[in-house]
């Protein structure tokens, strides 16, 4: 086995008193999706952005590419490689859209994404280039967040909350665009509610609750049963778990 | 004098106020950071190039060139010394450290210089004019100045919207979180900024000099009034709401002096007080966006 493009090790991270996330360890190898699965709070965005570099964990260790990563900020991962879909979106409200994606390109990588690829990956957004953002419906924000991310020519993509607060049309729309992302051999991290959505992309699949990894396995092997059990934290496999 | 005369007069003072509130702005619109020093530093600006004019034998042309690069130093020691550090510790900190910069530059003017008035000419450009028609015509100097600020602020709008790095200024201006997912290294961008702050002021504060044949330590206490009624007459984030809010301001005073020598400054303060009660977002001030 070659090393994973990712690993994280026995982190614990939260914000100021409160504990967040309690010995996470998640390996991802290069070109693969792992979908994080769990209910609200129970730690996936923190992940992610403890992942990304936003967030500093109080115990243990990331590594990306075979480097260790937990002391490097944000701004170094991203122009490591590390491209985050923050949670909210978060575009920037006063500029185009053209101009949000042109901003995504700063992390200064070479790769295959620019606006030309942006555009014809996203149809969503392409559409409407010279637009401000603050006036864009929800997907299409969140298109846009996805192809600013990309614009960075990320080689681990993390998408959070890829369709909250969406209609199930426009997120069928966004995930047309995931076969396209990931054929670049960019590997992909993503936050997903929906389990019919989660088991149709992942590769891999781990639920967390409370904190805490309770369950992770190949999508093939795992049965939307045991996934249910583990989000509510009812089955008897987090039970073995948690003391 | 026309009335006429009197409009135009002001207008082309305001092209000063102009390039002196545009600094102000971006430095807000950047690093929510209002800067009470801004007219102070303009002032230094303006003995920077009086000095180097007089005790250096510096060409009076190539002074303006010395302060702004000298202020814009100055900008750059600031942010990364103090600036940076401040913004970490809260909302107000860095108000307070601009305050201090405000108190610390007239006192060590007045300590170095004394209170007399650092001269500085541009010798018969001072007084050449056009004569447009009828009995109005328009000097040389202050027609060079608005077309300065003009010229300043098109280099400015055109650097904030058609560059890479002016995108990365307004992005980091909307969410200074954000960019720093895509590689880009917020402090580095407030530098920026900062620099292209001073750099700016100290010209207008050049101009101001060479406008008023000289300058004197406290003149900043007057000057950070103008760019601060400047912005909030235009209205926040558009440049070229800066150049209307200055002209406003130039013509209220202008008229205000028309009328009787003691009104320039409260003729301005009115129209200042006047847009702030009816049009609080300034004249051409976008809606804050949430």
């Amino acid at each position: 086995m070659s090393t994973p493009l990712l690993a994280v090790q026995s982190v614990d991270a939260g914000y100021g008193d409160f504990q967040a996330l309690f010995g996470i360890d998640v390996e991802v190898a290069e070109g693969e999706l792992l979908a994080l699965v769990g209910a609200n709070g129970a730690g996936k965005s923190t992940l992610l952005r403890t992942i990304a570099g936003s967030l500093k964990p109080s115990r243990g260790t990331v590594r990306y590419a075979g480097e260790d990563v937990t002391g490097a900020p944000d701004i170094q991962r991203a122009r490591k490689g590390i491209g985050l879909v923050p949670e909210g979106r978060r575009l920037f409200p006063s500029l185009t859209v053209q101009e949000n994606l042109q901003v995504g390109a700063a992390t200064g990588r070479q790769g295959p994404w620019d606006l030309a690829k942006v555009y014809e990956t996203l149809p969503l957004v392409a559409d409407r280039r010279a637009r401000k953002a603050a006036r864009l419906s929800g997907g299409e924000q969140q298109a846009v967040a996805i192809g600013r991310a990309l614009m960075g020519n990320p080689r681990l993509l993390l998408l959070d909350e890829v369709s909250l607060g969406l209609a199930p049309l426009v997120v069928d729309q966004l995930y047309t665009a995931l076969p396209g992302i990931r054929a670049e051999g960019t590997t992909v991290v993503l936050v997903e509610q929906d389990l019919g959505r989660t088991f149709a992309v992942a590769d891999r699949i781990a639920c967390v609750l409370e904190g805490r990894i309770v369950l992770t396995g190949p999508a093939a092997d795992l049965t939307r049963e045991q996934v249910t059990a583990a989000y509510f934290g009812t089955g008897a496999h987090t039970e073995a778990i948690s003391p | 004098m026309t009335w006429l005369s009197v409009v135009v007069q002001g207008m082309l003072l305001g092209g000063i106020f102009a390039m002196a509130a545009a600094g102000l702005s971006l430095v807000f619109g950047v690093m929510r950071i209002a800067n009470l020093a801004h007219g102070d530093l303009m002032i230094l600006g303006g003995y920077v190039a009086s000095v180097t004019a007089a005790h250096y034998g510096v060409p009076v042309p190539l002074t303006i060139v010395v302060s702004m690069v000298a202020v814009g130093a100055l900008g750059y020691l600031v942010q990364r010394s103090m600036l940076d550090r401040a913004m970490g510790l809260g909302e107000l900190a860095p108000m307070l450290v601009t305050f201090g910069i405000s108190v610390v530059i007239p006192n060590v003017l007045v300590q170095v210089f004394s209170n007399d008035a650092q001269p500085l000419s541009v010798g018969s450009l001072g007084t050449a004019s056009i004569h447009v028609g009828g009995d109005l015509s328009i000097g040389w100097f202050p027609l060079i100045t608005l077309l300065a600020a003009v010229a300043v602020l098109t280099v400015l709008q055109l650097f904030l919207h058609r560059t890479q790095p002016g995108r990365i200024v307004r992005a980091t201006a909307d969410d200074r979180a954000v960019v720093r997912l895509m590689g880009v290294d917020n402090r580095r961008v407030y530098a920026l900024t900062t620099v292209i702050a001073f750099g700016t002021v100290a010209l207008a504060g050049v101009l101001y000099t060479m406008r008023q044949g000289g300058v004197t330590p406290y003149e900043g206490q007057l000057t950070v009034l103008f760019a601060f009624e400047t912005v909030i007459i235009g209205g926040l984030g558009s440049l070229w709401g800066t150049l209307a809010g200055g002209m406003v301001l130039g013509v209220a005073q202008s008229v205000g002096a028309q009328i009787s020598p003691d009104l320039p400054l409260l003729a301005g303060h009115v129209v200042f007080l006047l847009v702030l009660v009816f049009r609080p977002q300034g004249m051409f001030g976008r809606s804050v966006l949430a």
